[in-house]
């Protein structure tokens, strides 16, 4: 089924020059799995073609459950050469929440 | 087993250090380490001592070392900020004053030497070519349009200040996880290619850097920040550090805030790269062999970073100015909010035409909308908002246009949709600012540093 990211895991978000950068944690190793097989830079790059993004990477820490994400040349030069409202990238998190993939029914922590 | 006690001090210049009391009085810590400089704050205090040759540090450093001092000095407390932004020895005058003031007694050490904004032309010339690290761009594009430039330097400072016996220790740019490695290796008389037990120390050094973003504040998820228990009160992290790099992160008894699982290692990846080299002046940190136990109570025990050597550079952050940026806002309640913001939108675009405005780029945000989220608001909600606000916003090289536009807007009160909101259009145009990070030779930078200790009061 499809599932909004927001219901099975979390995310923080911030920035480096250009980059934006991204946490995206499961609450638990079954939602990780499903995380590490859905979520990938190909999905990644779809989501946020709307800011205009570069490169995507993306590595998988499989010790805290966590993707880490990096989206090049995401915030217009820089958070202080940016026009956005969202300078520092810090929403980029919240816009990942809103990815759906899919997953399988009955994931633990599904909200 | 001696273990030494670090609480995290502000996370950025204006954060609050109410915190910090509770970790001084309650949770035990013997060091604060305080980051008052992101990426840009060295911009502000640019224009701050453009003004005033002998401002340039961040001012909140004094107000803060003023409360909580005396807190401080009863409890045994070596406090070490980077409050010294671009003017290290001016921020150790200001706080001085204070304490002669008050007739308190304080070794206070400065570092210097992390600016090389004097000596860009004196590095290219000995063969730094300070291209900027992502694009490769030569610097000459941008030389002249140089504000600061400043190299971030590791944690070998801050620890032979801590040795010459200082109480409170003021840098410039230096690493932020170096405010807690620093004490960390001095404590511990750690070896400086020691890269497992350093990159232990960067690691909890990381995860204190952002204050309350270690404990439970900014929770990224849908649900799970409502429970985060008394933000009123929220404490600081606190890390408990043992010799051999393993630590507990907590917080003070009786604050609000959560230490668990999932806020430590939000923060850990927070601003992050590639995990599995993750740079400092330091030592490159591996986050891949980590491993965090949650103890629960607070309480998150930290182990497995590992180390590699340093790199032979280090990363230097200088900013140019980039042109000026015009802002307008104007709002709209029901009924079409939208509807009339995106009106507006295409009036005060046909007046920039008109007007023959040199404009390098343009923004247009519906706040309420999709100002924060971007492509990525669902449309479905659109139409039917109660209310809407524009904001649109300009980059132009010209000052006089960034200050114009915002001048557009009061106009449509009366000349353009119906049922406006506030008119708080006018801003002043901001200078705009490109960020430029480059590599230089690290000795080239460490040759200039110096420690200076003096006693104040």
């Amino acid at each position: 089924m499809k599932v909004g990211l927001w219901r099975i895991a979390h995310a923080r978000s911030g920035d480096k020059a250009d980059r934006a950068d991204i946490g995206l944690f499961a609450y638990d190793a079954e939602t990780y799995a499903v995380l590490k097989r859905e979520v990938t830079r190909e999905r990644l790059a779809t989501h946020f073609a709307g800011m205009g993004i570069g490169a995507v990477e993306l590595w998988p820490l499989d010790n805290i459950l966590a993707l880490k994400i990096v989206l090049n040349a995401a915030l217009q030069g820089g958070a202080a050469r940016s026009l956005r409202m969202d300078n520092l990238g810090k929403n980029v998190a919240a816009q990942l929440l809103r990815m759906e993939i899919e997953a399988p029914a009955g994931l633990p922590r599904l909200r | 087993m001696k273990t030494v006690r670090i609480g995290a001090g502000l996370g950025f210049y204006g954060d609050s250090w109410q915190p910090v009391k509770a970790s001084i009085e309650r949770g035990g810590v013997q060091y604060i380490a305080s980051d008052h400089l992101s990426e840009l704050t060295l911009a502000i205090l640019q224009k701050d001592r453009q003004k005033d040759p002998s401002a340039g540090y961040a001012r909140d450093g004094v107000p803060m070392l003023a409360e909580l001092w005396p807190l401080a000095a009863k409890h045994g407390v070596k406090l070490i900020l980077n409050a010294g932004g671009l003017n290290p020895q001016g921020a150790r005058e200001a706080i001085a004053k204070v304490f002669r003031a008050k007739g308190w007694r304080a070794r206070i050490a400065t570092v210097t030497g992390d600016s090389v904004l004097e000596r860009i032309d004196e590095l290219r010339t000995a063969g730094e070519p300070m291209a900027h690290m992502d694009s490769g761009a030569d610097i000459a594009g941008v030389r002249e349009r140089m504000l600061f430039a400043n190299a971030y330097l590791g944690a070998q400072p801050i620890a032979e200040a801590l040795a010459k016996g200082a109480d409170i220790v003021l840098t410039g740019r230096v690493a932020d996880a170096a405010l807690t490695l620093g004490p960390l290796a001095h404590e511990f008389g750690w070896r400086w290619d020691d890269w497992d037990r350093l990159a232990a120390g960067l690691t909890l050094g990381h995860l204190l850097e952002c204050s309350g973003q270690g404990s439970g504040g900014n929770f990224g998820s849908a649900g799970e920040w409502a429970r985060i228990p008394d933000y009123a009160h929220l404490g600081y992290p606190i890390a408990e550090v043992s010799t051999d790099g393993r630590a507990v992160l907590s917080k003070a008894p009786g604050t609000g805030g959560r230490v668990s699982f999932d806020t430590v290692r939000q923060q850990l990846l927070y601003e992050v790269h590639d995990p599995h080299a993750y740079f400092s002046p330091d030592v490159v940190l591996d986050m891949g062999t980590l491993k965090f136990d949650d103890e629960g109570g607070d309480r998150v025990r930290v182990c497995g970073a590992s180390g590699a050597p340093r790199p032979p550079t280090l990363k230097v952050v200088a900013g140019y100015h980039d042109g000026w940026m015009g802002t307008g806002m104007i709002g709209f309640a029901w009924p079409e909010a939208y509807a009339k913001c995106a009106k507006s939108a295409e009036v005060i675009q046909t007046l920039v035409r008109e007007r023959g405005w040199k404009v390098e780029d343009s923004n247009i945000e519906y706040i309420g909308y999709d100002s924060l989220l971007g492509a990525n608001a669902d449309p479905a909600y659109r139409d039917q908002l109660n209310e809407c606000f524009l904001r649109m916003t300009i980059r132009t090289q010209d000052k006089a246009v960034a200050e114009a536009f915002g001048r557009l807007f009061p106009w449509l009160g009366l000349s353009g949709p119906p049922y406006v909101g506030t008119m708080k259009a006018i801003q002043p145009a901001k200078e705009l600012l490109g960020i430029w990070p480059t590599l230089v030779a690290r000795e080239r930078v460490e040759s200039k540093v110096s420690i200076e200790l003096e006693r104040a009061g």
